[in-house]
C-alpha cells in the first residue's frame, strides 16, 4: 500500500492554513489565512486587475475594455430582463458575484500544478457558496421586506388560489422559498467539487495505469487522459454556467422581492 | 470529505475572509469601477444616439436647401424660356421687317431700271427711225436722183416699220 503513487481525490478539497493559525483568534474563532483565503484573494486581484483594464473610457473600446464592457453589459441586460428597470440598481452586487464565482471556478480549474502552485477552488466549499447563498437570499429578504412590508407574504399565495387552499399552498410556497439559498449554494458546490473530482479521479487513473506497465498504459492511460482533455472543456464550460446560474437565480429571486408577482 | 472533516476548525475563517474579500470586491470593484464601466457605455450609447438625431436632422435639412433649390432652378429655367422665346420673336420681327424693306428696295430698283430700259429701246427705236430715214433720203437721192423731204421719207420709213 504504502509504495503504491496513491491519488487521494479528496485531498485537493483540503483547506491547510498559511500562516496565522496560532496567533488569529478572534473572539474565540481562528480566523487563519489559509489556501482557501489565498485564493479568493488572487481571484480578488485578478479580477480587479481585469476591471481596471475596462476603465480607460475610451469612446472606441480596445479589446480588454470591450471584454470588460461586454460582461457588464450581459450582466445589465440580464437584470433588466428579469427585475426590469429597477434591475440596474442590483449590477455592483450580481456583477461582483458573477465575476468572482466566475473568476474562482475558472481560477481553480488553471493547470497550474505542472508549475508547483496548487490551485485551490474555494467555490468547491459549501461554506464558501453557502455564504454567498445568504447573502443573494438576504437581499431578498431585506429588499422584499423593506418594498412591500408585511405584503411580501402574500408572494407565498399565488393569484387564483381558492380560499380553502390557501393555507396549504403558503405552506408549500413558504418551503420551496426557505429552501432557495441551500439549492443556490449545493448547486455550485457540488457542481465544482464533482468536476474536480472527476479529473482527478481520472488522472489518478493515468498515473496508475501508466506505473503498471506500457500495456495498461497505452490501453488505459491513453483513453483516459483523452477524456480528460474532453472534460477539462466541459468543466470550463461548467464554471461559466454556475456562475451564470448562481447569479441569473439571485435576479429571479431579487425580481420576486421587487416585483413579487 | 474535507469540507466536512474540517469545517469545525475553518468555518469561522472561511467565512471571515470570504466577507472580506468579497466586501472588498464589491464595494472597490462593483461599486467603485463597474459604474464607471457602464457610464462609459452609456456615454458611448447616447453619444451615438445624438449623432444619429443630428445626422437625421442634417439629412432632412439637406433635402428641404435641395428641394428650394430645385424649387429655384426651376423657376430660373423658366424665366430664362421666357426670356429666349421673346428674343426669338425680336429677332424675327426684326429680320421680317429688314426683308421687307430690302425687297420693297429691290422692287424700286427693278421699277426703275425696267423704266430705264424702257427709255432706251424708245431711244433707239427713234434713233433707228432717223437712221432709217436718213438713209432713205440718202438711197432714193442716189438711185432716183430724187430730193425727197425729211417728212416724207420718214413716214415712208414708219408705214414700213409699223408694218413690220
Amino acid at each position: 500500500m504504502a509504495t503504491e503513487a496513491k491519488v487521494d481525490p479528496m485531498h485537493q478539497f483540503t483547506i491547510e492554513p498559511l500562516f496565522g493559525s496560532d496567533g488569529w483568534e478572534v473572539a474565540g474563532y481562528n480566523l487563519a489565512f489559509t489556501n482557501s483565503a489565498l485564493w479568493m484573494a488572487l481571484t480578488a486581484v485578478v479580477l480587479w486587475g481585469f476591471v481596471a483594464l475596462g476603465m480607460k473610457g475610451q469612446l472606441v473600446p480596445g479589446r480588454w475594455q470591450m471584454a470588460v464592457e461586454s460582461f457588464t453589459g450581459f450582466v445589465d441586460d440580464m437584470l433588466e430582463a428579469n427585475i426590469g428597470k429597477a434591475g440596474r440598481k442590483y449590477v455592483p452586487y450580481v456583477f461582483s458575484l458573477f465575476m468572482f464565482i466566475l473568476f474562482a471556478n475558472v481560477l481553480g480549474l488553471l493547470p497550474l500544478g505542472v508549475v508547483g502552485l496548487h490551485p485551490f477552488t474555494f467555490t468547491s466549499h459549501f461554506t464558501v457558496t453557502g455564504i454567498l447563498a445568504i447573502m443573494s437570499f438576504s437581499i431578498v429578504l431585506i429588499v422584499g421586506f423593506a418594498k412591500h412590508g408585511i405584503g411580501f407574504l402574500s408572494l407565498f399565495v399565488p393569484h387564483g388560489t381558492p380560499a380553502l387552499m390557501i393555507p396549504f399552498i403558503f405552506l408549500v410556497e413558504l418551503v420551496s422559498f426557505m429552501v432557495r439559498p441551500f439549492s443556490l449554494a449545493l448547486r455550485l458546490f457540488v457542481a465544482m467539487m464533482a468536476g474536480h473530482l472527476l479529473l482527478e479521479v481520472l488522472s489518478g487513473f493515468v498515473i496508475s495505469s501508466s506505473n503498471a506497465g506500457v500495456g495498461t498504459g497505452v490501453l488505459v492511460g491513453i483513453p483516459t487522459f483523452l477524456l480528460m482533455i474532453g472534460i477539462c472543456a466541459l468543466e470550463l464550460l461548467v464554471a461559466a454556467v454556475q456562475a451564470y446560474v448562481f447569479a441569473l437565480l439571485t435576479a429571479l429571486y431579487i425580481n420576486d422581492a421587487e416585483n413579487l408577482h | 470529505m474535507p469540507q466536512i472533516e474540517q469545517i469545525a476548525a475553518t468555518y469561522a475563517s472561511q467565512i471571515f475572509w470570504l466577507l472580506l474579500i468579497f466586501g472588498l470586491v464589491f464595494f472597490v470593484v462593483g461599486k467603485g469601477m463597474v459604474p464607471k464601466v457602464m457610464g462609459t457605455v452609456d456615454m458611448r450609447d447616447k453619444r451615438i444616439a445624438d449623432d444619429l438625431t443630428a445626422a437625421e436632422t442634417a439629412r432632412r435639412e439637406a433635402d428641404e436647401q435641395e428641394e428650394a433649390w430645385r424649387k429655384r432652378e426651376n423657376d430660373n429655367r423658366a424665366r430664362a424660356q421666357a426670356l429666349i422665346a421673346e428674343a426669338k420673336a425680336d429677332a424675327a420681327g426684326q429680320t421680317e421687317r429688314a426683308v421687307a424693306e430690302a425687297q420693297s428696295r429691290i422692287d424700286e430698283k427693278l421699277a426703275a431700271a425696267e423704266a430705264r430700259i424702257d427709255a432706251s429701246r424708245r431711244n433707239a427705236a427713234t434713233e433707228i427711225e432717223n437712221v432709217a430715214t436718213e438713209a432713205t433720203q440718202d438711197i432714193v437721192k442716189r438711185i432716183a436722183a430724187l430730193n425727197v423731204s425729211q417728212a416724207e421719207a420718214h413716214n415712208a420709213v414708219k408705214e414700213v416699220m409699223v408694218r413690220g
